[in-house]
């Protein structure tokens, strides 16, 4: 840590939280504190213990997955009436976690906020191995995942489509779509910071490496140029898709016609959580990074409270959809849905129901006060138990409903096996080890971006002394 | 060899050099000429100096392993096979056979039919011209295929466990008669099953006359003893009592099971149902210490400890006048008494066979004081005879520790697993010198005989049985003996002059001339064709009741709180006899709902007093003799009252059947074959896995299961649809109308005639080659039956109202499994049939959450048994065995439908209706589901569906279900307050 290269600001100007970079920075020390912690500072050795146990995590996923393959689908504990269990709650709840990737990499661009531009970077990074998570699941929960690719429209010389009715094909193309738009997104906006750690490069193969990532940058005009418009256009066509794909998950139980399921406000619940879960998850890996690599002057005390502000506003939308779920439920008179928000409060799965209601509902409102939205320790609990909340509401959302629909003799329990916390805890590694990589090797911060705020900042700083 | 040289004197001189046993081919070797080495040579190229040469060797073995390829080339002998040039009369190869033989339950034959592919037995149903099944059948029946392919059928003849020839065999037995002839068979014992077989019972009778000191013992753990006493206590004489349940308008079950168990049972369901579907409903009374089927129907039901139920008979029967004295009565004796009575001729008095002979006494007089008798119910002789069997395996017992049994041959059963505990017969069974035992499975007798011989499964074999009536069933093999195992019948030619005579000639020279009709060869087929001997039945036999007829007390009342330990038969592997068949192993007991296991059923009040709950291990202790197993609270169980039921427990019962439950035989005893008193139960605080199919008990104030009463019905038809919220018509739609096919096909499911019996599932699994997975997955929520059996109780937890509904697929005209497949396994058919691709299927089972009904099952794992052959033997070849990862569910018995579709179109005509039979409504004994063509008017099921009681299971979500029910009338008495101890609500 106590590297050279590493610009600290000056003593008796300590880094003031109100701005969205810290005073006492040059173009010259940003780059510099950025680009150093891919090419020339020593690995910390926290980073070590992190992607180890990522890494590990992620062989427990590969021996579950090669298990699943070997014997089948049994070794979780899905079953009749449950017919899915982890494998969906975690598809959802990873897929949720991506969405706020998106929302500050391309909304906020389009919103022209340029307190994104820190935490940009990283987020999409976020979305990127998320979908990844979750795009592990529906691939492997099918009985026989090898024949997968019949979900594929793709001509075939049996003249057999997939079902464009089924959710389950929306869902195909709404998360293939995502993911392809959001890895292109995240890629070209990495184009021009790969260039500059091209050129900072001291050793060969990293030349070689991020120069042939650098897609040939020069930084000319043209270049520029070219790259605005190519990242308006991504930020136009990813706007949609931060609405769009979790519609389309949410279509999956909308659709459905299980008691808990059948609701017509799910699309925009599940957005609404989406990002509120996507928040928790950015606060949740960038309170222990700007700690871990001294990034505090970039990723300030104001982006935290802008995105502590964000998680309570979606927070009080989530918690909208679960009253008028409960409303509905009693207002339509019908005994399945009744039964359903009954059930929920008090059946066999109540304890998930009410720590669902106390972390998405009640803790988050913490964060109505200032102190609390000023203060990291609290921010960082706060986002870990919306982590849970949201898993939770998957859970209560496709296990509880799916354990006791219409008749009575059919009802049944799920209880996860060994595999299922396997697979999850696996699929955590696996993103764990992916998010290490990525702050090793890549610039995890947007080095010309922040560049790009320095001017006004200075501005800010000159007349903030005057 | 010819040599010029031979000089004998040098040989000798050679052979005294010799030294220890040194072996000398011939004399020229002998003599080591060199005229013989040169011959060796030529002959063997055998090198003269006998050094090692390389290339010698390397030549040699060239040449051997390019000579090895050769010994292909030899000549095999030959052997003629004959091309199917000309094909076997009859035998059309993907076309079924049907063949008529009987399955023996007890030893009491019900008529089946066999349905088998190019040789191979896949399927029974049931025999309409046959008595003991009228078509219908139960879950033994149906299961009886499934234990012919048991792979853990003992499969050779063994003496101390060594494999033996049958002629070996047959030598021991000679020997062993011969040994016998002296002492005039003094030392010589039968022990079997009860033998109904008239063939079996002259092969017996003249090996007794051969050797008239030799005993013939029957033994059946269900045995009927306390039936043939009370009918002696009242008449005199042992008869055995023939229920017409068709007549009856008002019947009194006396812990009478007629509904759920025993070999009359598709009769006896035929006749109940056939008088709840019409318009003349009968009406059932039962008093019973443990729920059954018979209980689940009854419009009144008590439960009552076995001593009440004594005390209760006593009071009707005084109330009716079959008994003057005086006794206590109550309002429900009276009103149960008065209905009676009402119906004089027109009623039945039914005891069970666990109830003690007293019980069955009362019944009897009862019957004939309200001149029943001849009417409802008939008497005749018992086609078995009706010896004590309890007395005489406790005196055949009581002879071998005597050392006055030398040779004991088990003809069948096993008695080593299943005889009372107090007899220990295990123990006095090492006095007998020698030890025969024939049995289907290397059982636990089977390890402590000298020789076991394997049997012949009755569908390998020849045999003859005789229906509860008297009928005779001819039954013959639908395939050689997989195994070569031996009929009884040939075992006790054993014991013959003779010895080699086939099973088939056996029965078929004891039939000859016995026969009815002219020319014998014409009437042995024609018996064998019908399934049944014309005229065969016993007729029936007037008896009075004796003038000194009198019922003494029998037990004295058992203190309040004192527990009292019933022992019965279970539901599905009834003595333990079908404990290796996994489909009855996994079909769910009718009212526990468990699988795989046996409980001790408590009382929720008993278990509420004991501390105790479902799955936890209690320990049983009457009189010193202790079990432990896991308890069931198990509402409409008559309070201080502990059933457990036999079967159980085995240890060398075969993969299936060994570590399943708990072995309740050993708190059997000879005084108390089916109750015992001063029960202990004392919790161990352990628990049990206990794999239950159903979890939920009520119906949640939900109808799925609508049920009303025949007067509410008649004041007001309407009231069954209006339980439920109104279903959206047909044209509550944004779509199109489905344009109408040809056929449309539907089920109408009668829950008024349904008994919840599980014949349908288990027929189901034998039809679509349905996997059986296991206790495990049991548990695990993911058993595969196409069809099962929800059962829901209503009302109070001591006597709740029991309903049942058979659920299968309810091919759902707008299906909400349909749209929700990705990639279009799951369609519609033109005829309405919501079919399952399994080839297409990846798998999401998405369509099985989004079917209300949970029909769907799933291969969670690979279930299906791809490896043991003789499975495959056993399987359905029109259904496609399902392999891992794909969904599966009823298909309306697709298989079927086609078939007659087929023949149809041969025949340019439309099909029949009533021509496509699904395996549930074959299978069902009510008559309860009826399959056709709902788009015409004039079917069997458009008739059902046309009915005001006829509703659809959740229609209100706008599935439009193609199965639909007909409401479940009773007929209360009204003199009485309804069942389940409270008022009919109005639902909604």
């Amino acid at each position: 840590m106590a590297d050279a290269a590493t610009p600290t600001p000056p003593a008796e100007k300590p880094a003031t939280t109100t701005g969205i970079l810290a005073p006492g920075y040059s173009f010259t020390t940003l780059t510099d504190k950025i680009a150093s912690i891919a090419l020339s500072r020593r690995t910390p050795f926290v980073w070590f213990i992190g992607a180890g146990v990522g890494f590990l995590l992620t062989m427990m996923l590969l021996t579950a997955l090669t298990w699943l393959l070997f014997r089948g689908i049994g070794i979780w504990g899905v079953n009749q009436p449950v017919g899915w269990g982890f494998e969906i709650v975690n598809f959802v709840w990873w897929i949720g976690i991506g969405h706020a990737g998106t929302l500050i990499s391309a909304i906020l661009l389009l919103l022209r906020q340029p307190w994104r531009n820190s935490i940009n970077r990283f987020a999409e990074a976020m979305t990127i191995f998320a979908v990844a998570c979750a795009g592990i699941y529906p691939a492997f929960h099918t009985g026989r995942p090898w024949l997968d690719y019949w979900l594929i429209p793709y001509p075939n010389s049996m003249g057999m489509w997939p079902n464009f009715r089924s959710p389950l094909i929306w869902d195909v193309f709404a998360v293939s779509t995502y993911a392809t738009v959001s890895l292109l997104f995240w890629y070209v906006g990495m184009i021009p910071d790969l260039a500059t750690l091209r050129d900072r490069a001291k050793k060969l193969w990293a030349k070689i490496i991020y120069g042939m990532l650098a897609m040939g940058w020069r930084g000319s005009a043209r270049h520029w140029s070219r790259y605005e418009t190519a990242s308006l256009l991504l930020a136009g066509l990813a706007t949609p898709l931060v609405v769009s794909v979790h519609t389309v998950v949410s279509f999956d139980f909308a659709a459905g016609i299980v008691p808990g399921w059948h609701a017509t406000i799910f699309p925009p619940y599940f957005v609404a959580g989406a990002i509120y879960a996507g928040f928790a998850m950015v606060m949740t890996l960038a309170i222990p990074l700007r700690k871990l690599y001294g990034l505090e002057d970039l990723i300030t005390m104001k982006h935290l409270d802008n995105m502590a502000k964000i998680l309570l506003a979606t927070g009080l939308i989530v918690g909208y959809g679960y009253v008028v779920e409960a409303f509905m439920s009693y207002y339509s008179g019908n005994t399945y849905e009744r039964f359903m928000i009954w059930n929920r409060l008090h059946g066999p799965y109540k304890h998930a129901y009410w720590a669902l209601l106390f972390c998405n509902l009640v803790m988050p409102q913490a964060l109505w006060f200032r102190k609390v939205r000023r203060s990291v320790p609290w921010l960082f609990v706060i986002a870990m138990v919306v982590n849970v909340g949201m898993w939770l509401e998957r859970y209560v959302i496709v296990v509880v409903s799916l354990s006791r629909d219409f008749l009575p003799s059919s009802w049944g329990l799920y209880k996860a096996t060994v595999f299922d916390w396997a697979t999850f805890i696996g699929t955590i590694g696996l993103f764990l080890a992916l998010m290490f990589l990525f702050i090793r090797l890549l610039p995890m911060i947007s080095i010309f971006e922040m560049r790009a705020i320095l001017p006004e900042a200075k501005v800010r700083e000159e007349e903030a002394e005057a | 060899m010819n040599f010029e040289k031979m000089d004998i004197a040098e040989a000798r001189s050679r052979l005294g050099a010799l030294e220890g046993r040194e072996y000398w081919r011939s004399l020229e070797e002998l003599l080591d000429t060199e005229d013989f080495r040169e011959h060796l040579h030529r002959e063997f190229r055998v090198p003269i100096d006998s050094g090692f040469n390389r290339r010698e060797i390397l030549t040699l073995m060239g040449a051997s392993i390019a000579l090895a390829g050769l010994t292909g080339c030899v000549r095999q002998p030959t052997e003629r096979v004959f091309p199917y040039v000309k094909a076997p009369e009859e035998l059309v190869p993907g076309v079924p056979l049907y063949y008529a033989t009987a399955h023996l339950m007890g030893g009491y034959a019900r008529g089946i039919l066999a349905k088998s592919y190019e040789g191979r037995p896949i399927k029974i149903e049931g025999n309409e011209m046959h008595p003991g099944s009228l078509g219908g059948t139960d879950v033994f029946m149906q299961a009886h295929v499934l234990g012919m392919y048991d792979p853990d059928r003992s499969q050779t003849l063994t003496e101390r466990g060594e494999i033996r020839a049958w002629s070996s065999f047959l030598a021991a037995a000679r020997l062993a008669l011969e040994k016998e002839r002296e002492s005039r068979g003094a030392g010589l014992r039968f022990l079997t099953g009860t033998v109904t077989s008239p063939t079996l019972q002259k092969q017996l009778g003249d090996v007794l006359a051969a050797f008239p000191e030799a005993k013939w013992i029957s033994w059946e753990p269900l045995s009927r003893d306390n039936a043939y006493e009370g009918a002696r206590l009242t008449f005199g004489e042992p008869v055995e009592t023939r229920p017409d349940f068709g007549r009856a308008d008002v019947i009194l079950s006396l812990e009478a099971d007629f509904l759920g168990s025993g070999p009359d049972m598709p009769r006896a369901v035929r006749g109940f149902a056939s008088r709840r579907r019409g318009a003349n409903p009968n009406r059932l009374y039962v008093v019973e210490p443990t729920p059954t089927l018979t209980g689940a129907r009854a419009d009144h039901r008590r439960p009552m400890r076995p001593a009440d139920i004594e005390a209760f008979a006593r009071s009707v029967a005084v109330a009716v006048g079959a008994l003057q004295a005086a006794a206590p009565t109550d309002p429900f004796v009276e009103a149960v008494a008065a209905d009676l009575k009402a119906h004089r001729g027109a009623s039945l008095v039914l005891a069970g066979d666990a109830q003690p002979p007293e019980v069955h006494a009362l019944a009897h007089a009862m019957n004939a004081a309200l001149g029943n008798a001849g009417r409802t119910v008939t008497y005749a002789e018992p086609v078995a005879g009706a010896p004590a069997q309890t007395a005489a395996l406790a005196g055949l017992v009581h002879d071998m520790d005597a050392g006055k049994v030398s040779t004991l041959v088990i003809v069948g059963g096993n008695p080593v697993y299943d005889a009372p505990a107090d007899l220990q017969i295990s123990k006095t069974l090492g006095k007998v010198g020698l030890r025969i035992h024939l049995g289907l499975y290397n059982d636990e007798t089977s390890r402590l005989c000298h020789w076991h011989v394997a049997a012949a499964h009755p569908l390998e074999s020849w045999s003859d049985a005789r229906a509860l009536d008297g009928t005779v069933t001819i039954l013959q093999p639908l395939i050689a003996p997989l195994f070569g195992g031996r009929s009884p019948h040939e075992l006790l030619a054993a014991f013959s002059d003779q010895p080699e005579k086939t099973g088939h000639d056996i029965v078929k020279d004891f039939w000859k001339g016995r026969l009815p009709g002219g020319d014998p060869e014409f009437a042995w087929r024609k018996a064998l064709h019908d399934g049944l001997v014309e005229g065969s039945a016993t007729p029936g036999k007037a008896v009075t009741v004796r003038p000194d007829f009198q019922v003494e007390g029998r037990a004295p009342k058992p203190e309040p709180g004192e527990l009292v330990l019933l022992i019965r038969p279970d539901p599905t592997i009834l003595d333990g006899s079908y404990a290796n068949n996994g489909w009855l192993q996994e079909c769910a007991k009718p009212l526990t709902k468990l699988t795989w296991d046996n409980a001790a059923l408590i009382a929720p009040s008993t278990a509420q007093r004991l501390g105790v709950s479902s799955g936890e291990i209690v320990e049983l202790a009457v009189e010193g003799r202790k079990v432990r197993g896991a308890a069931w609270v198990m509402p409409g169980q008559a309070e201080d009252c502990v059933t457990v039921q036999l079967g159980y427990g085995r240890t060398r019962g075969g993969h299936v059947a060994n570590g399943c439950g708990f072995d309740a035989y050993p708190l059997r005893t000879t005084a108390s074959l089916w109750t015992a008193k001063n029960l202990q139960v004392t919790r161990t605080l352990g628990h049990a896995l206990l794999a239950s199919t159903q979890h939920q008990w009520s119906m949640e104030g939900r109808d799925p299961v609508r049920a009303t009463t025949v007067d509410a019905y008649g004041k007001d038809p309407d009231v069954v649809a209006k339980m439920g919220e109104k279903p959206p018509g047909p044209d509550d739609t944004l779509y199109p109308p489905i344009p109408a096919a040809a056929y449309a096909w539907g089920l109408a499911i009668d829950l008024s005639a349904c008994v919840g019996c599980n014949a349908c599932s288990v027929a189901c699994y034998a039809e679509n080659n349905i996997p059986v997975v296991g206790k495990d997955q049991v548990s695990r929520g993911r058993a595969m039956p196409w069809i099962r059996i929800d059962r829901y109780y209503k009302g109070s937890l001591d006597d709740p109202e029991t309903v049942f509904q058979p659920l299968p697929c309810m091919h759902c005209e707008n299906a909400p499994c349909e749209v929700v497949c990705p990639v279009n396994a799951t369609t519609h058919s033109a005829e309405g049939l919501n079919q399952m691709v399994y080839n297409r299927c990846v798998g999401t089972r998405y369509c099985s959450n989004n079917c209300p009904y949970k029909v769907r099952r799933f291969n969670f794992y690979l279930y299906q048994d791809f490896t043991t052959e003789i499975k495959k033997l056993g399987r359905n070849p029109d259904v496609t065995v399902r392999s891992r990862g794909v969904m599966e569910k009823c298909t309306y018995c697709v298989q079927r439908i086609n078939r007659a579709r087929y023949d149809a179109e041969k025949e340019n005509r439309p099909i029949r209706d009533g021509e496509i039979v699904t395996a549930c409504q074959q299978a069902c004994p009510a008559q309860a589901i009826v399959f056709g063509n709902v788009g015409d008017p004039g079917s069997e099921v458009s008739r059902r569906k046309a009915e005001k009681r006829n509703y659809g299971l959740l229609a209100e979500l706008g599935t439009r279900p193609r199965t639909t029910y007909l409401a479940s009338l009773s007929n209360p008495n009204p003199a009485l307050p309804p069942r389940g101890g409270a008022e009919e609500k109005a639902h909604g």
